[in-house]
């Protein structure tokens, strides 16, 4: 059952927390927690209340609960959001992490009111991005999601000398405004010579006929989703802002922000420019190799738990250019997938380091070692998400990577190879770190470590059962994602 | 003369006339709080006359039938655009500044109030003036009043302020002044609807004198627009002057610069073929005005400077709009300026306070300030965020329009370069974000702001988030009084 302006509600109601956050005395933490944990579970309400009714009302109309208005006419920008199959999952991804960030945050005392008001500010930036259908409305959540994570990163980070939290936040922003000022650059000839910034008008328009070069405007807006998906080389920002990170913004930083890059690449760059995309893809699919193996490599000679899964999104990440690349609807679902599943198994992978790095105050992997005689449960949590995440049949990384890999075998048979190849390192990091790490003896300094406790489980739980419903019964997702990859893929289908 | 036709002149003289009454007033009252309280009326009576004239104009261009001075000052929806925007941002000036006038400048507080109404009325002319000699004296007039003004403070570095001002600025008027009497010389009119035509008509023959003349006028307009290479009064004016003159140069002397370039370039030397001759020099001058002033910003460690470079940085994002000579160029560059305005009011006002509080102007004392005083740091933030260009702020959409119409013209060269630089913006206003919220203060105690000032501060940031979610109404403003130019 969708509400009434179902989407304006579920888009600003973390918003509207933060300001009540705001409100709050600012010593009572419980209150501050409790608030933003009932905000953050309604809005997932709110966005799990889309699928059944997306299901009833699917294939009547390209987007889902549209709600148009004219915001800027004077500039022919638009108030206009809707939901298809593509942008569905990610949207309940989006409310389930932001829910589990706030318990996972569940001990953060040091300016707590803040905290969670940019949480909650960061939350809306996000979905922003999945429900736009305007371009400036997209990029203003898109930049939206900027000051955050900045914060975040540069108040609640690692401290030296353990991290870099103010070099790394900066890092991420200037990375990110730079490739968002490529994307504005673009937005901008786009809406200036069609008087237009809507995206689905835009994609039924002839935008050959702009004056400026279709395949430079294409690579003006890929940069900036090069840079936050992430794409070697111009992924380097990643490792310091996941390794600087607190907890809970790596989990919303893996599990989401990344996707807002492969998001934008299926939503605009190849929905607009389908002959672009379709006479670069073997560029794109090059990309996508080294990305692929590059990562895997470097997350081979990784010591930092946190450092380590950041190098192995980078991989992981490149299996969604992947797919994108080969462009066809076998190898879209696949990548579209993988963004789905990479958010929760590497959503878990980081609640688990997390907890480790809370209780043994260190995340270096030479250093830790037998954890799985004190934690049983976290050790499990992370074994299970990098089991997932080499791609063991029965979890949903395997189904997201065989669809990847299948739909592009044909096109691009040797990038198809490297990605395979990155499996097998994969399966070599996560198996010589869980080894590491979980299992050996129990050195006699860790004897005193505590297994998490309630509240922390929380999260653990629900993301492991994401992975195995989603591993045991992907069409749940691809059913649904189909419906939004059909119509892009039918759109390169016509090119060829 | 009609005396009549001079009550459409009614909001500039009863700003003159307020700027009297303060100067007698100072004379026979002990209690100095006065001052400001009757500057302030009077800038808001004459406010509520703009406000009426503009409503009446943007509903129709033929409004206000009678030319005021005819043939000196334009009655437009333009003009009055303008008008609205010096005169508010001067209340501004003067509500953020009673206080850091009652303290620090004792024994000139009346001139100080009287002065800048003097200055503000001047630029109010200057941007509805229609022909070159009541431009140049409203120009001087409101110069003699700043120079005065950037002096103020009477210590080493603010008379080293007045006096490098007013060399420069004559200096600069000069070459303006050879430049006005070219053209005049060319084509026999000093109003700026009889010179388009004429030099249209005088191109072909006269194509070198009026590439002197534009070259000149350029040079000008460069000094006081604080353009590459004429900017290096800047830094040193904005941090010797008194911080409300800072201020009130940043805001209302540079909408008054940009209002009156965009008459004289996009009216008087707008026609085609010389338009073509100074269009690439200000589309050139703008990128390196907006590299020079950003990566000059990224090394100061004084606030006042770091605005000093700031303001060089966005008046070269205002000359890539001034490049663009059609009615969509005015209206994004006048959009732009309010978005500024209402932007560095908020900036300066947090800035007043938080200097004054911390009697330093050291931006790393503004480490925790977020903690002492969370409104003043919020606000002062969002006024960063705002001059970073990011969303949802005025400054946003102010870069938006003019990079747009930038790229309509085919500039997408100024363009990348436009959104390269706030990328490098971002390092020193997103650094100063992070100064005041990351960093921890030595001293814990609240900083103070006065009613006023607060008033000020929450009004402009109020306005500058609100500019960044619903820009509509005034972007459709500007867009029609840019239309409607006669």
């Amino acid at each position: 059952m969708a509400l009434p302006f179902h989407l304006t509600l579920l888009l600003f109601l973390p918003t509207a927390g933060a300001l009540v956050l705001a409100m709050l005395p600012a010593r009572d933490h419980r209150l501050v927690k409790q608030v933003a944990l009932c905000i953050t579970g309604l809005d997932l309400l709110l966005a799990l209340m889309l699928w059944p009714a997306y299901q009833q009302v699917a294939g009547a109309s390209r987007f889902a609960f549209e709600e148009q208005f004219a915001w800027i006419p004077t500039l022919g920008v638009g108030y206009h959001l809707g939901v298809d199959g593509l942008s569905l999952p990610l949207v309940v991804l989006t409310g389930l992490l932001g829910f589990l960030a706030v318990l996972v945050s569940w001990h953060i005392e040091h300016r707590a009111k803040l905290y969670f008001s940019l949480l909650l500010i960061l939350q809306t930036g996000v979905l922003g991005v999945f429900l736009s259908l305007d371009f400036v409305l997209f990029f203003l959540f898109w930049e939206l999601e900027l000051l955050p994570m900045y914060l975040l990163i540069s108040i609640w980070g690692s401290p030296p000398p353990v991290g870099r939290r103010e070099y790394s936040a900066m890092k991420f922003l200037i990375y990110t405004l730079f490739g968002s000022a490529f994307m504005l650059t673009g937005l901008l000839i786009l809406g200036f010579t069609t008087g237009t910034f809507d995206l689905v008008k835009l994609s039924s328009l002839p935008l050959q006929a702009i004056g400026v070069p279709t395949t430079l405007v294409f690579w003006l807006i890929f940069i900036a989703f090069a840079v936050k998906l992430p794409v070697f080389p111009l992924h380097t920002w990643l490792p310091d802002a996941h390794t600087d990170a607190p907890t809970a913004v790596s989990v919303l930083l893996a599990g989401v922000l990344l996707k807002m890059g492969g998001y934008g690449i299926l939503r605009i760059c190849i929905t607009l420019f389908p002959d672009v995309a379709y006479v670069w893809a073997p560029t794109l699919a090059l990309l996508a190799g080294v990305s692929v193996l590059y990562g895997g490599l470097v997350t081979l000679r990784q010591r930092d738990l946190k450092r380590l899964i950041a190098y192995s999104s980078v991989s992981h990440m490149g299996y969604v250019l992947l797919g994108v690349a080969a462009l066809g609807e076998v190898s879209l679902t696949g990548a579209a997938l993988q963004m789905v599943t990479h958010g929760t198994i590497t959503g878990l992978l980081f609640a688990a380091v997390g907890l480790i790095y809370d209780k043994a105050h260190t995340r270096q992997i030479p250093e830790l070692q037998g954890l799985m005689h004190r934690m049983p449960f976290v050790g499990l949590a992370f074994l299970i998400a990098g089991l997932a995440s080499l791609g063991l049949p029965g979890m949903s990384g395997f189904v997201a990577e065989f669809l990847v890999f299948t739909g592009s075998f044909e096109e691009f048979p040797v990038y198809t190879v490297m990605g395979v190849l990155g499996i097998v390192l994969s399966a070599g990091y996560i198996l010589w770190t869980a080894e590491r790490s979980l299992f050996r003896a129990l050195p006699h300094r860790w004897e005193h470590l505590q297994d998490a406790v309630a509240v922390e489980r929380i999260p653990l739980v629900v993301l492991m059962a994401t992975i195995f419903v989603i591993g045991l019964w992907p069409r749940l997702v691809t059913d649904v994602l189909k419906l939004g990859i059909g119509p892009i893929a039918e759109a390169v289908k016509r090119l060829g | 003369m009609d005396l009549l036709a001079l009550r459409e002149l009614l909001p500039e003289l009863i700003l003159i006339a307020t700027g009297l009454v303060v100067i007698l007033l100072d004379l026979v009252t002990n209690d100095k709080r006065v001052l400001p309280i009757v500057s302030a009326v009077g800038v808001l009576l004459s406010i509520i006359f703009t406000v009426t004239g503009l409503s009446a104009l943007l509903r129709s261009p033929f409004a206000v039938e009678v030319y005021s001075v005819p043939g000196a000052v334009s009655a437009d929806a333009l003009a009055y655009m303008f008008r609205l925007l010096l005169s508010a941002s001067t209340l501004a000036v003067i509500g953020a500044s009673s206080d850091y006038v009652q303290r620090r400048l004792i024994g000139a507080r009346g001139e100080f109030y009287a002065l800048l109404l003097f200055a503000a009325a001047a630029m109010m002319i200057l941007t509805a003036a229609t022909e070159l000699i009541t431009a140049y004296i409203a120009l001087e007039t409101s110069g003699i009043a700043l120079y005065a003004l950037s002096g103020f403070l009477r210590d080493r570095r603010s008379s080293e302020a007045g006096i490098k001002f007013l060399v420069l600025g004559g200096v600069s008027s000069a070459f303006l002044l050879y430049g006005m009497v070219i053209l005049f010389g060319l084509t026999g009119t000093t109003s700026y609807a009889g010179i388009a035509p004429a030099l249209h008509a005088a191109f072909r023959e006269n194509a070198l004198p009026i590439s002197l003349a534009v070259v000149l006028i350029v040079t000008g307009f460069g000094f006081k627009l604080a353009a590459f290479p004429f900017q290096m009064w800047v830094p040193d004016v904005y941090e010797g002057a008194p911080t409300p003159v800072t201020m009130f140069l940043s805001v209302v002397s540079k909408a008054a610069g940009f209002g009156v370039a965009l008459r004289i370039f996009h009216l008087a030397l707008g026609a085609p073929t010389v338009a073509l001759e100074w269009t690439y020099i200000f589309a050139a001058l703008a990128a390196l005005t907006m590299t020079l002033g950003n990566l000059a910003a990224l090394r100061q460690h004084n606030i006042k400077r770091l605005m000093g470079y700031s303001s060089v940085a966005q008046a070269g994002y205002l000359m890539a709009g001034l490049a663009v000579p059609n009615d969509a160029g005015t209206a994004a560059v006048t959009f732009f300026l309010i978005s500024y305005a209402v932007t560095n009011l908020a900036a300066f006002a947090a800035i007043i306070a938080l200097t004054e509080g911390l009697a330093s102007e050291a931006i790393s004392d503004l480490a925790g300030a977020a903690q002492r005083s969370p409104f003043l740091a919020f606000c002062f933030a969002i006024a960063l965020l705002s001059l970073t260009g990011i969303p949802p702020t005025a400054g946003f959409f102010a870069k938006l329009t003019i990079f747009g119409v930038a790229v309509s013209q085919g500039l997408l060269w100024l363009v990348l370069v436009g959104v390269v630089n706030s990328v490098i913006s971002a390092y020193y206003y997103i650094g100063i974000v992070k100064t005041m919220y990351v960093g921890s203060a030595k001293d814990e105690r609240p900083i103070p702001a006065g009613l006023a000032l607060a008033t000020v501060l929450l009004t402009t940031t109020v306005l500058t988030v609100l500019l960044g979610i619903a820009p509509d109404a005034v972007v459709s403003a500007a867009s029609t009084a840019a239309a409607w130019l006669p």
